[in-house]
């Protein structure tokens, strides 16, 4: 058997998608100016056609036609020589559609390959998220704003090409800077680009990681069950209806928290969070009622703290609270836990305010809240910090 | 209910009741017998007239069930669907094209395992617009997981109407039934019928328990989730395991059935009708029967030894059952009321299982010609089935026939 390469492109269902085929397709266009051959794939499972939802598109590139049938008999990659991960918020793994459970971003990646993350993090913080594995491997970061757009667009910010050349530099068997430069000029016929692309590509390093460095954070573990073990009738078992808890300080209880299935805790669907202003919150309910996941708990003090293991990030909790700077959505990538704001509020109110404060300020100015669907690097304004990040390096 | 321990002859005498009815009003009459929760209807002819005897029944007084009225076929069996899952005895059906329109809610029914029980007033698929039967329509779920089964006279009606409860809602079954009736021959004419008391058919037909697979505030589960890769093979092999023990369920009921009742019907799954000593049998499902009856006796008149086999249940197939008693005789004739366009042979549906069946369970395997007839309701007349049987007749001596002919057809 000849030589056989997979890359794997971590990407947000909707918003990405395009950016996540151009790549795959210019992997196989650049190696196939070498005499390579390969396809590219969206995973099946996945359902990109929603919005934020973690999924993956691959390209397997062989040197010969018998060895590419060797790596496309299988559903997708086991094995991957290389693993793109679009948004760095994805960075807390990905969870399908479908459902595989939730994976490390370097699930599929071989030992000793290279991680690419476009991000404007460096590698301490991205590993505060990034789970941790026995093998060793590379991260990259390819320095960048996340580029977001809509289901058949792509907001050409270069961010393809730029990414072509952090894989030549990562994984120069694969395909060549040269090749890259070749596709670039003869398929989508722009100079400009070819400059972007050798730029990223001089300016691509990557750090070693070492085996146990990382998010300690235990995988939630499931069993693929046998069928005879299995429930019959499509039927799962269901939740119970949960119920009031306690003040972390006065000890008293009250509200209400429904409970929740503990399969569907984390989701790594969310690139933006709610953060909540207890204080000036006036208990209209709206958000509560309007949360499309059920994901706000009922304070014992009748207010609302969006539960973060429950909520998809969708902003709409943003969009009808009637209080100025009451519910704001912020960078999921700052955020390492999913405790409850409430909790913290209580305990120090002082404190949390402040850090509200700081928070909101930091992510979003107030001129740029939405009130209404909204998703991150949607907006025009942020081209300039783009262009800026991607002339300095 | 003192009468419950009297013996099934005595108890007979004292509370059946004989009547003269359709097939339709049979099956009606079994779901207040049955005391079904929920029927829902939508009316195509000729499942209608089920449909409007169970109104008159909940009308008079004389049966109490939610009657509801959907606005499609579709609604119509997804309405049942949830009404069973939630613990409800359910009752409706449909025809042709009627049947097709509902084939959503009939697909997820097996894998969800609703045992809801359905007459199939079996009738020809539009186009071109017809009522008379064919049986297409209830055979467009054969593969799905659901149980099928024909009946040939009212009281067979009535009493598989009851059987069906008892079997598609056995816990290791839970699955959907459609009883087959042909339009016009069994629905809309009508015949003596004993009808069997109250407190005969409680004892046979207990309560309807789908115990943790419940729907209820008190048993919080949630049904028909979406599913990857990973787990859909598994749910299909549970349906699987159904059809694996559908037979032996079957035999039980029908055991139990002549026990309460005194009726009983001997093999469940086909009948045969003068085989003992025929050289070549004919083979169909529902009501052409009284016809073939007719011609086999006029042909034995003749000295032809020709005898029937009923098919009772199309699914389950009683594979290795059927094979056993075919191998017997020089040539089978198999009279479809269906067609399979482009199917090996170009056959109809039976022909080919049954010919599937041989391959695996018969010792020796005779020829096995398939016939096409009595489409859209066309008349299977006494002479189609001399006709037939003269053909199987030269394929016994050997002189080779074609595998499938079309009889009663003009040109
Ligand atoms: S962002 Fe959406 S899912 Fe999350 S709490 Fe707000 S409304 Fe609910
Ligand atoms: S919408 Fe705003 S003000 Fe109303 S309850 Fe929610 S957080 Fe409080």
């Amino acid at each position: 058997m000849g030589q056989l390469f997979a890359v794997e492109i971590i990407y947000r269902g909707v918003f990405q998608k395009t950016l996540a085929k151009n790549i795959t397709r210019g992997i196989v266009l650049a190696a196939h100016n070498e005499g390579k051959l390969g396809i590219s794939f969206g995973r099946y499972g996945d359902a990109p056609e929603r919005n934020g939802i973690p999924a993956k598109s691959f390209a397997i590139i062989a040197n010969d036609e018998q060895t590419l049938e060797a790596g496309m008999a299988q559903y997708e990659p086991k094995h991957v020589d290389l693993t793109v991960v679009l948004d760095d918020t994805l960075c807390k793994g990905a969870e399908s559609w479908a459902w595989y459970g939730l994976q490390p971003v370097h699930h599929a990646l071989k030992s000793g390959h290279t991680l690419i993350v476009v991000s404007l993090q460096d590698a301490p913080t991205l590993l505060k998220t990034i789970h941790r594995r026995e093998e060793p491997y590379k991260l990259g970061i390819l320095k960048g704003v996340t580029s977001f757009s809509g289901m058949w667009v792509y907001k050409d910010d270069h961010t393809d090409v730029r990414v072509l050349g952090a894989i030549a530099k990562a994984l120069p068997e694969l395909v060549s800077l040269k090749s890259v430069e070749k596709f670039i000029t003869e398929k989508l016929k722009n100079s400009l680009k070819v400059t972007s692309t050798q730029t990223a590509y001089q300016r691509f390093t990557a750090v070693d990681v070492k085996p146990g460095k990382g998010n300690p954070e235990e995988l939630f573990n499931f069993e693929l069950l046998p069928w005879e073990n299995m429930r019959n009738g499509v039927s799962i078992p269901g939740q119970p209806q949960g119920g009031p808890y306690a003040d972390p300080v006065t000890k008293q209880t009250g509200g209400f928290r429904p409970a929740r299935n503990e399969l569907f805790k984390k989701y790594s669907t969310r690139t933006q969070r709610p953060v909540v202003n207890f204080s000036t919150c006036t208990k209209c309910t709206l958000c509560w009622l309007d949360c499309p996941d059920a994901s706000f708990d009922v304070t014992p003090d009748g207010t609302y703290d969006a539960n973060l293991e429950a909520c998809c990030g969708c902003g709409i909790c943003e969009a009808v609270c009637p209080v100025k700077d009451c519910v704001t959505m912020v960078n999921e990538s700052l955020f390492h836990d999913n405790d409850s704001q409430w909790v913290r509020y209580k305990k120090d109110p002082h404190t949390y305010l402040k850090w509200l404060e700081k928070t909101i300020e930091m992510a979003e100015p107030d001129e740029k809240r939405s009130h209404g669907f909204r998703y991150r690097g949607q907006y025009q304004e942020q081209l300039p910090e783009a262009l800026e990040v991607a002339r300095k390096g | 209910m003192a009468t419950t321990t009297l013996p099934v002859e005595v108890e007979k005498k004292i509370h059946e009741q004989e009547a003269l009815i359709t097939g339709a009003e049979a099956i009606a009459i079994a779901c207040k017998l049955a005391n079904v929760d929920v029927v829902t209807a939508y009316p195509i002819r000729p499942y209608d007239t089920v449909m409007q005897y169970i109104s008159q029944l909940v009308a008079d007084g004389e049966m109490d069930c939610e009657y509801i009225v959907a606005e499609g076929e579709h609604s119509q069996f997804e309405i049942v669907k949830h009404a069973s899952i939630c613990g409800a005895r359910v009752f409706c059906g449909s025809s042709g094209v009627g049947w097709m329109y509902a084939m959503e809610a009939l697909t997820v029914s097996p894998a969800l395992r609703v045992p809801m029980v359905c007459m199939v007033g079996n009738r020809a698929l539009d186009d071109p617009g017809a009522f008379g039967v064919e049986h297409n329509d209830a055979l467009a779920v054969r593969d799905l997981g659901w149980l099928l089964t024909w009946v040939d006279n009212a009281q067979e009606a009535l009493d598989t109407a009851l059987i069906a409860y008892r079997v598609a809602e056995d816990r290791r079954m839970l699955v959907p039934l459609a009883i087959s009736c042909d339009g016009a021959f069994l629905t809309h004419s009508q015949a003596l019928v004993r009808i069997p008391a109250a407190e005969q058919v409680k004892q046979f037909l207990p309560r309807y328990d789908r115990g943790d697979l419940l729907l209820h505030p008190d048993n919080v589960i949630s049904v028909a989730p979406q599913a990857n890769e990973d787990w859909v093979m598994e749910i299909r092999r549970q349906n699987y395991a159904v059809t694996e023990r559908a037979c032996s369920v079957i035999r039980e009921v029908y055991a139990d059935f002549g026990r309460t009742f005194g009726r009983k019907y001997g093999n469940p799954f086909f009948e045969e009708y003068l085989t003992e000593d025929a050289e070549v049998v004919l083979l169909g499902m529902g009501t052409l029967s009284t016809r073939v009856r007719v011609a086999v006796r006029k042909l034995r008149e003749q000295g032809k030894k020709v005898g029937f086999v009923r098919l009772r249940w199309f699914r389950p197939f009683a594979g290795p059952e059927i094979a056993k008693c075919l191998e017997r005789f020089k040539a089978v004739g198999v009279i479809d009321r269906d067609f399979s366009f482009g199917s090996p042979n170009l056959s109809g549906v039976v022909a080919t299982e049954v010919r599937s069946a041989m391959y695996t369970g018969a010792s020796t395997r005779p020829p096995v010609l398939g016939f096409i007839c009595g489409l859209g309701g066309r008349e299977v007349t006494v002479h189609d089935v001399e006709k037939m049987t003269d053909i199987v007749f030269e394929a016994a001596k050997g002189v080779t026939q074609p595998l499938t002919q079309w009889i009663g057809l003009r040109g």
